[in-house]
Order: C-alpha cells, then sequence, then structure tokens
C-alpha cells in the first residue's frame, strides 16, 4: 500500500476509541445488571421486560425499514409464529422433560421466524417498494386469520398457553419470578442488539444500505438486489422470532394478537418515532412507545388516538423521528450555540402546550358524547376531572385550541429563526449541520 | 483472440417502434471505442442492451466470446463488464467512500458476506482507497455523494464504474454538462483509468471524442452507418452528411 492511498482512507479506530466503544456495551451490561436494584417493584420488571423485547423487535423492523428500505406492513408474522413455537416448544421440553433450559428457548422463536422469513420472502423481497408493502400486507392478513382457523396449532381466540418453571434448571433458577424473566430478556436483547449492530458493519450490512438507496444501480456493481433483500428479510425475520419468543415466555401465553395487523403497525410506530436513520432510533422508539402506551391507557380510555396523532406529528414535522431530532441539535451543541434557541424553545412551548390541551379538551369531549352519552358527564382524562357538559368547558377548549394555535404559529416562526441563525453561526465555526 | 464485445444482429423495438436496427459491431481487447451519433440514435440503448438492462428483441451480445444477452447486469458485471450512467447514479445517502466500496467489495469476494467486519477488510480499504485518490476526491471522503457538486458526482460515477476491476468500461456520456476545464480533467481521469482495458464511450463532445477513441462508430435512427478510425470517420461523407455536417455549420 503506497503512502498516497493509505492517506485516502479514514483512520482506523485508535486503541482508545476501540476501547470508548467496548467500555459502552460492558457499562450498559452493567446499567441492565443494575436496574432491578434501583427499581425493583414487579411492575417495573414487567416494563423493562416488555422494552427489552419491542427493543429488539423495532430494530430487527429496521432490518427492512431503515437499512434497506422495505416498508412492511407484516413483521408480526415472524413475531408472532416465533411466539406459538416457542409456547409448543416449552410444552413438549415440559411434558418429555427434555434438556433443554429455558434460557436458550427464544433461540426456538429466531429459528422458526428465520424458517418463515425464508419461506415466505423469496417472492415478495423480488420487488421493494409498494409490491412489497403490498405482499406484506396480504401474507399478514393470510397468517392472522390462519391463526384463528387452525384452532389445534394457533388455540383459536384464546391462543395457546404453557408453563415456563417446569424446564431444566439453571443455577436453580426455575424463571417463575418476574426478575429471572428480566434477566432473561435483558441478556437475550443485549446479545441481538449487539449482533444486530455487527449486521450493519459488514459487506452485507453496507449493500442493504446500497440497495435502500439505489437498488438499481447496486445491479451494476455485481449485486443481485433481490438476494441482499432476500438475506436482509431472513435476519429480520430471525430477530423478529427471537422478540417474539421472549414475548411468549414472558406471558407464558401466545395468542392470535401477536401476529395481528396491530402488532405490525405497533412496531411501524414504535422504529418511525424514534428514527430509522439511526441504528439506535428503534431503541428510542421501543422504550419511548412502550412508556408511551402503558402511561397513556392509565391516563384516557383513547390512548390510542393519541398515539395515531403522535404518529402524524413525527412523520409530518420530525421525519428524523427522536432520534433525528436529536441528531440535529448535536452540532449546536458542539458549537456552543444551542443556548440561543432554548428561550424561543420555552416561548414557543407555552402556546404550543395550551393548544395540545384544548385539543386534548375537545377530544375527550367529543369521545364523551359519541362514546357514552348517557354517562355522567363528570369526567377524567389525564389526571384532570371536569365537566364535559359544561359549555364553559367547551368555550375553553376553542378558546385553547384555536388561540393557542394562532400564537404558538407566530412562535414557531420564531424558532424558525433562531434556529437559522444558531445553525448559520454553527456553520461559520466550521461545524456542519 | 476474440472480440472483448461483439454485437451480433442485434434488434431492440418498443412496441412496433425499432430503436435499435440490425446492429453488428466489434470492438477488440484494449480498444478505445467511440459511439457516437445525433440525439435519440440509439446510443444509451445501445449500452443498456450490451449491460443488461435491457434484453435485445433478437440477436446476440457476446463478451469476450461468450454470449452474455439475456443475462441479468449483475452477473453481466461480475464477467467482467462495467458501465456508467448518463444520468449520474450513485448511492446518494451514503459517503464517497462508501460508494467506492460498495462497488469494490463483490469484486474482493466478498458477496454477501454477513460474518466479517467491513472495516477490517485490508484489501477492500486499499482499494477503495486507491480509487479514491485516482478521482482526485479524497478530500471529500467523508461527504454524502448526494451533496457533491456536479462534476465531483461525474468523477465518483467513472469511479464506481472502475471500482470493481471490470476490463471492459462502458462510459455513457461522461463528459456531459461540464465546463471546458472539468472536461480536459474528466478525459484525463477516464484515460488513466481505462489504461490497459477496453474502453465504450459514448460521447458528443468531438474534441473528446477524437482525442481519446482508437476507433469510432456512428449511430444513426438506430444503424451503424460507419465504423473505423478517426480519420476514416473525419473523410466519411455519410457520416457528415447524417452528424459531423451539421455539427460544423
Amino acid at each position: 500500500m503506497s503512502e498516497m492511498t493509505s492517506s485516502a482512507a479514514p483512520p482506523l479506530p485508535a486503541p482508545a476509541e476501540k476501547l470508548k466503544f467496548y467500555s459502552r456495551w460492558v457499562a450498559t451490561a452493567i446499567v441492565l445488571l443494575l436496574l432491578p436494584k434501583i427499581f425493583g417493584s414487579g411492575g417495573s420488571l414487567t416494563t423493562f421486560s416488555l422494552i427489552g423485547i419491542s427493543i429488539i423487535f423495532a430494530l430487527s423492523y429496521n432490518i427492512l425499514l431503515g437499512q434497506t428500505g422495505m416498508l412492511s406492513f407484516g413483521h408480526a408474522v415472524y413475531y408472532g409464529l416465533g411466539g406459538f413455537l416457542v409456547i409448543h416448544a416449552i410444552n413438549i421440553i415440559g411434558a418429555n422433560k427434555l434438556p433443554i433450559p429455558l434460557p436458550i428457548v427464544p433461540l426456538i422463536g429466531g429459528l422458526t421466524g428465520l424458517f418463515f422469513a425464508a419461506l415466505l420472502g423469496w417472492v415478495s423481497t423480488k420487488r421493494s417498494g409498494t409490491a412489497f408493502a403490498m405482499i406484506s400486507l396480504g401474507v399478514a392478513e393470510l397468517i392472522a386469520s390462519s391463526a384463528l382457523i387452525l384452532r389445534s396449532f394457533f388455540g383459536g381466540e384464546a391462543g395457546i398457553s404453557a408453563n415456563r418453571t417446569k424446564l431444566l434448571r439453571v443455577f436453580d433458577w426455575n424463571f417463575g419470578p418476574q426478575i429471572q424473566i428480566y434477566y432473561l430478556v435483558a441478556a437475550w436483547t443485549l446479545i441481538a442488539v449487539i449482533a444486530m449492530y455487527a449486521l450493519t458493519r459488514t459487506p452485507l450490512g453496507r449493500m442493504c444500505n446500497a440497495v435502500r438507496d439505489n437498488p438499481e444501480r447496486v445491479q451494476f456493481v455485481g449485486y443481485d438486489p433481490h438476494v441482499v433483500r432476500y438475506l436482509a428479510f431472513c435476519f429480520a425475520g430471525f430477530f423478529a422470532g427471537i422478540a417474539g419468543g421472549l414475548a411468549a415466555i414472558n406471558f407464558e401465553i401466545a395468542n392470535s394478537a401477536y401476529l395481528g395487523a396491530a402488532q405490525s403497525g405497533t412496531v411501524l410506530f414504535a422504529t418511525y418515532i424514534g428514527g430509522v436513520g439511526f441504528f439506535i432510533g428503534p431503541i428510542v422508539g421501543a422504550i419511548f412507545v412502550t412508556f408511551l402506551s402503558l402511561g397513556l391507557s392509565d391516563l384516557t380510555p383513547v390512548w390510542q388516538l393519541y398515539f395515531g396523532l403522535i404518529f402524524i406529528a413525527v412523520v409530518v414535522f420530525a421525519p428524523g423521528g427522536i432520534t433525528g431530532l436529536w441528531m440535529m441539535h448535536r452540532p449546536l451543541l458542539k458549537a456552543g450555540t444551542l443556548p440561543s434557541v432554548l428561550p424561543s424553545y420555552l416561548i414557543a412551548l407555552v402556546p404550543t402546550l395550551a393548544m395540545i390541551a384544548g385539543l386534548i379538551l375537545s377530544i375527550e369531549t367529543i369521545v364523551h358524547f359519541t362514546v357514552s352519552p348517557g354517562d355522567d358527564s363528570h369526567i377524567k382524562a389525564f389526571g384532570v376531572s371536569f365537566d364535559a357538559a359544561s359549555p364553559s368547558i367547551w368555550a375553553m377548549a376553542a378558546i385553547l385550541l384555536i388561540g393557542g394555535f394562532l400564537v404558538a404559529r407566530r412562535t414557531w416562526t420564531w424558532v424558525g429563526h433562531a434556529w437559522d441563525h444558531a445553525t448559520s453561526t454553527a456553520r461559520e465555526k466550521g461545524i456542519a449541520a | 483472440m476474440s472480440a472483448a464485445i461483439e454485437l451480433r444482429g442485434v434488434e431492440k423495438s418498443f412496441g412496433n417502434v425499432a430503436i435499435i436496427r440490425n446492429v453488428n459491431l466489434s470492438v477488440a481487447q484494449g480498444e478505445r471505442h467511440a459511439l457516437i451519433g445525433p440525439n435519440g440514435a440509439g446510443k444509451s440503448t445501445t449500452f443498456n442492451l450490451i449491460s443488461g438492462y435491457m434484453a435485445p428483441s433478437s440477436g446476440s451480445v457476446l463478451l469476450r466470446g461468450q454470449v452474455i444477452s439475456g443475462l441479468p447486469p449483475y452477473q453481466i458485471n461480475r464477467r467482467g463488464l462495467s458501465r456508467s450512467f448518463q444520468v449520474t447514479n450513485v448511492f446518494a445517502n451514503m459517503s464517497v467512500w462508501e460508494n467506492l466500496r460498495c462497488a469494490v467489495l463483490w469484486a474482493t469476494g466478498h458477496r454477501y458476506a454477513f460474518w466479517k467486519n467491513i472495516d477490517n477488510l485490508p484489501e477492500v480499504r486499499d482499494r477503495t482507497a486507491q480509487i479514491l485518490t485516482d478521482i482526485n476526491l479524497t478530500a471529500r471522503r467523508d461527504v454524502p455523494a448526494g451533496l457533491l457538486t456536479y462534476a465531483e458526482q461525474r468523477a465518483l460515477e467513472i469511479g464506481i464504474t472502475v471500482a470493481g476491476g471490470a476490463d471492459v468500461i462502458l462510459l455513457d456520456e461522461p463528459t456531459a454538462g461540464m465546463s471546458h476545464h472539468e472536461t480536459e480533467r474528466a478525459v484525463a481521469l477516464i484515460r488513466r483509468l481505462t489504461e490497459g482495458r477496453t474502453l465504450m464511450i459514448v460521447e458528443h463532445d468531438m474534441s473528446v471524442v477524437f482525442g481519446l477513441a482508437d476507433r469510432i462508430s456512428v449511430l444513426v435512427y438506430g444503424q451503424i452507418i460507419a465504423s473505423g478510425t478517426p480519420q476514416e470517420i473525419r473523410g466519411n461523407p455519410k457520416v457528415k452528411e447524417a452528424y459531423l455536417g451539421e455539427e460544423a455549420a
């Protein structure tokens, strides 16, 4: 290698950087290990387990959407089938006293996901774009309806349950208590996240990005985009199957909801809200959406409606997702110009929140009169009690919504100006924004 | 020795419209062959037929004596034929470095590997760095391809085309839309990068064509009306009438 070309390549990571990279994973492992010591209640352990499962699921979805540019409406198929096979496996292992401990059972879910992705994916990955999306939707409907028809395997509406505690014990753990399930999920989450991160840094992973950007050109550098998409699809199915298997272990049941359209939609939401353009995006999205769905469902009966509104808001105003918003601010943080935008954010926050409050008040009032008009009109949403029948409440909702919007619209332009100023200052300092 | 590229009675029609009509053409190994002709003559279509972007309606295309017509583009590419595009066709969201690296991966035998760390492949690194240096984009290494200037994107386009080490290179109007100065640089780059390889080039700039090509073929209305050395083409009355005459006027 000549002197000239060696300087042309990006520098290889220095030992210090490598150490930093590995220590980040070790730190994550330690945090996962210690988390139950801080939040040890059964509720929080369940929440953490659910987050871990949805992190794996969302990351597996992003292999398709973010990495390879395939919009799937049926990713839950591989999650659900993984879950069902795991439930059946637990029952078979338990009944026959096979020497297979629970911690490796999620792998059965993964292999199931892989098998069905390999089986169903060849045709659907021939094309990306609309054709792929439509086929994924068709396959999802097919499998979801089979789940209700093939009762002996899927258990119909009730689903199939299993007892996870009857398997071969390791370290004398029977995986009855939630804390043991938490550690099982945490370990699998860490392994799966590392594996999926590593995948992005392989020749296949990079060619996935190339196929996403320009499938036509890929063909002229020797690659068959169909094979690239197919392999990506198989990997996505594998990790989705692991997530589904963990979910089945966590709940000790698998039912048709696992592979339904709602599950496929939720993973799309989580991934997109987190941000498809960054590896960490789906992780952020999975955490956010899990907390949101648990939190919102306590606060309001129509939480899914708010979920949809948030999704629309992200698609329209922040297509890069939460992670994208954060990444936008990073150059400002580096250049030290972030403080100059913060005041405009705070000013904009007040009328925007007023507008949102007005919107919520309107929604809850309308929901009251459309869903249960005969009930007592004194309702409670987001912890606030109000009388949905009172005209003063209606007036307040209207004032907050319209007034908030009119004022907020002006403040948003201020935010825009402050933003432009801050980014141009950052650019002058030589930090790309 | 068989020709690098040979077209035998190649025809292409879309519906009832014949775009390419009975084209016979032979490009020897190591030759620089220019394909010229007025707009709409079918030059890009000819490239599409050779590179597998489209299959001919009849006739056959041979690469070093083997029939390649009907094969998908990636298989033709793996046999050592690489093409560029008239409209820049790069991986817009990926950096210059990653663009070139993608073009190197198959040729270095890494294929669909998902068990290798891409940053740990010395020959990929070296070859990518070599091409990056060759196309003079070292300073723009980490810039997304979509943010490059037009001339830089054209250079990257050529870089991607040659990066895989194919010994037959097809360049479709590599200097289109470039200033005089940029064109000169691009020609020098093409000359350097295609050293010892077979080159087919579609080009409108006659100074580029006559400066670069060993042989020239003139395509008019889907038919080759003349084929020969630059001198022969310059003196050919049919060519003058059909093409060069109007340029000179």
